[in-house]
């Protein structure tokens, strides 16, 4: 099993937002978290990658047999956790090829592999970004400064391209994107699949698994997962919104 | 209460003669009026509004020798400073304490540039340099430029003819090196003449574990047309006091970039007296202070717009860890008629711990109506999304850290004009956040003895 999830709680500024949350993926598979604003899916991805800003009050996290919870956000990622965020943080004045080099390179030191050599690293950026069609002056400037919606959504991409995760969870990464930009983000994830590594998607809408087929459907509401199906959940919830799912869990 | 004062004016009144007796006429016709000043104003007190935040009666309790006999230091500074910045061909020149170390080198200069010490200059070179000498500094009200005029018998002279252009920057390094705790009162007079254009890098360093205490007044003035940048690099110990006084004059349409690093330090004042003699004159400050341990940076700034169309940009930026306090002062005065102002001022700072503190005062005071002037000042601590959002990429904290405040200091960096110094500034500036910045690695010296 890749990532095991058992009755996890977690709350901020004291106010608790997930309610016993079990989850478990295995290797290879794609899981689609899906639910109506506000119920927790950012939420579970900050408390899965180690934002300090949320306090786990219960339950506890296995990924790759590793106790995640224990771990610090940075050994999280050189572990092959990654988060494609949903709002993607400027960072005035730091490069995105300095960025990057850090990243990668203390990914490396992690594996104890010697770092990249300069001309090595560049071609690795380039190649990495040819798979998103990132703009190359892009790589040149501050990390996500001044990047328009559908930029920084593909500079995740290209990060993950990057760092080459054992699991992706991809926050609302098509929200704001055209077709041809969701097109080309899509196509850019399914490129980067293997047998080994899985993704989650967090997603409002349908659309986005018509690229991305998932293996499973979970529906997010209130902290809990409240239901889970194939990728049938999916289109059911296009057509029919999630209001029944709420008179479900009412009753 | 004047106790650190009257120790002075005693050693003067009773040395006043081997003061003079190896100065040239012009240092020595300055100093009995800057004395009677002096016993007026006292040492700047932390009573007084603007140095609220610099006390500097610890540092003046200590004992401090003066070489007023002019004893030579037996060092020779080309040995400690082996090398230079790479790629940034410099002509080097040292002052040690304060005095400037001779070398009979031929300076390849062109004809007519002046370019060594202050004490021999003014006796070679009295008509030429007497309306400079003390010209700002007798306009100032500060106790340590008129005790620096006082004791002052030797520093340093650039003088750059009308029309002149210099190739080569010059770089004079300033150490501090001594077997007791010492004062030095160190002179700097810079002249760039109508049309004439110059790169000024001037860096001190200490090289004893002993106290000093550098008292350091630098005149300059920028003629009409004329085109001067001033880079002056701090890369000190914590047993190290400094006060340095910079008072410019800047003729019309003429052209100035200062930019002051204080990347290691004790206790640092700095004041920026400039004013603006002439129309359509432009003034580029930045500085950067990164404090750690128990370091005081205080930079006080005062641009005196007394004339109109003139332009000057602040740009100011503390970064503050551990205990370490920093202080700006940033003063702009638009004069009556001075139309067409054009003042900005910006100052941001990093405070990393509880304990660093940030003294930030804006003054504008406009009585012209017709100007564009605005400051802002901010003091935050570390942009904690931006902090994860690296460290979720794998970039420990400390790296990422690191990765921060390089780049909240790159903006004052990218003003330095000079690429090979630029280069050199950033990596210095990275190894001072990482904590490698070897005591002695001097801003030239790569292979420190
Ligand atoms: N920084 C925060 N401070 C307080 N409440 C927050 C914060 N971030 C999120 N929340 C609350 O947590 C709940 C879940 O938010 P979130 O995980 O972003 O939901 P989703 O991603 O499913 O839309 C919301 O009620 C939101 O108001
Ligand atoms: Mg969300």
């Amino acid at each position: 099993m890749l990532l095991e999830i058992k009755n996890l709680h977690a709350s901020i500024e004291g106010k608790e937002i997930l309610r016993g949350i079990n989850l478990s993926i295995n290797e290879g598979e794609i899981h689609a978290i899906m639910g109506p604003n506000g119920s927790g899916k950012s939420t579970l991805s900050a408390v899965l990658t180690g934002n300090p800003a949320y306090e786990v009050t219960d339950g506890e996290v296995w990924f790759r047999g590793k106790n995640l919870l224990s771990m610090s956000p940075e050994d999280r990622s050189r572990e092959g956790l990654f988060l494609s965020f949903q709002y993607p943080v400027e960072i005035p004045g730091v490069s995105m090829v300095n960025f990057m080099r850090s990243a990668v390179n203390e990914h490396r030191k992690y594996r104890q592999e010697s770092a990249l050599s300069a001309s090595d690293f560049l071609k690795l950026m380039r190649e990495k970004r040819s798979i998103v069609e990132l703009d190359s002056k892009l790589a040149n400037r501050s990390v996500n400064e001044g990047f328009s919606g559908g930029e920084k959504k593909k500079n995740e991409i290209f990060q993950m391209a990057m760092l080459d995760p054992k699991l992706s969870i991809l926050d609302e990464t098509d929200s704001g994107l055209d077709i041809d930009a969701l097109r080309i983000v899509a196509q850019g994830v399914n490129k980067l699949r293997t047998p080994q590594n899985s993704t989650i998607v967090i997603t409002h809408y349908q659309r986005l698994l018509d690229y991305i087929v998932p293996d499973q459907v979970h529906i997010l509401y209130k902290g809990r997962i409240v239901k889970t199906a194939g990728r049938e959940l999916a289109i059911d919830l296009e057509e029919r919104g999630y209001d029944w799912i709420k008179q479900e869990v009412e009753e | 209460m004047m106790q650190a004062e009257e120790a002075y004016i005693n050693l003067y009144k009773q040395h006043a003669k081997s003061v003079s007796k190896s100065c040239s006429d012009l240092l020595n016709g300055k100093r009995q009026a800057a004395f009677e000043k002096f016993q007026t104003l006292g040492f700047p007190k932390n009573t007084h509004e603007e140095y609220r935040h610099c006390d500097l009666r610890e540092a003046l309790s200590i004992d401090y020798g003066l070489n007023i006999n002019r004893v030579k230091i037996p060092i020779n500074p080309h040995d400690v400073f082996s090398c230079d910045v790479p790629n940034l061909s410099t002509k080097l020149f040292f002052v040690v304490n304060d005095q400037f170390y001779k070398n009979d080198k031929p300076i390849g200069l062109p004809e007519g540039v002046l370019c060594g010490s202050l004490n021999d200059l003014t006796e070679t070179h009295a008509r030429l340099l007497e309306p400079y000498y003390t010209r700002l500094s007798e306009k100032s009200s500060d106790g340590m430029v008129s005790f620096n005029t006082t004791f002052a018998q030797d520093g340093f002279v650039l003088y750059v003819p009308a029309g002149v252009a210099l190739e080569k920057p010059i770089q004079l390094i300033q150490v501090l090196h001594g077997t007791v705790d010492m004062m030095a009162n160190r002179r700097l007079l810079i002249i760039v003449e109508e049309g004439a254009k110059a790169q000024f890098l001037v860096c001190d360093h200490a090289l004893s574990s002993r106290y000093f205490f550098s008292n350091q007044v630098t005149e300059i003035f920028v003629g009409k047309n004329a085109s001067l940048e001033y880079y002056d690099l701090e890369m000190d110990q914590p047993n190290i006091t400094r006060v340095s006084n910079t008072l410019v004059s800047q003729a019309a349409s003429s052209q100035l970039l200062i930019n002051g690093v204080t990347l290691q330090n004790g206790l640092s004042r700095n004041n920026i007296n400039l004013c603006f003699e002439g129309e359509g004159a432009t003034a580029s400050l930045s500085g950067m202070a990164l404090g750690n341990g128990n370091e005081l940076i205080d930079n006080h700034i005062f641009v005196d717009h007394a004339v109109p169309r003139c332009n000057s940009q602040e740009l100011y930026k503390y970064v503050l860890d551990d205990c370490a306090k920093g202080v700006f002062g940033g003063r702009i005065l638009v004069q009556k008629g001075a139309q067409k102002t054009f003042a900005y001022q910006s100052n941001k700072n990093l405070c990393f711990t509880k304990e660093a503190r940030m003294f930030a005062k804006p003054q504008l005071e406009i009585y012209a109506d017709d100007v564009k002037c605005s400051h802002g000042t901010a003091t935050g601590q570390m942009d904690e999304k931006a902090l994860f959002y690296m460290r979720s990429r794998g970039i420990s904290e400390s790296e990422a850290r690191l990765l921060l405040k390089f780049a909240f200091t790159a903006d004052v960096l990218d003003n330095i004009r000079l690429e090979p110094l630029k280069d050199r500034m950033r990596m210095l500036v990275e190894k001072r956040f990482r904590g490698e910045l070897a005591k002695c690695a001097g801003c030239s010296a790569t292979n420190c003895k």
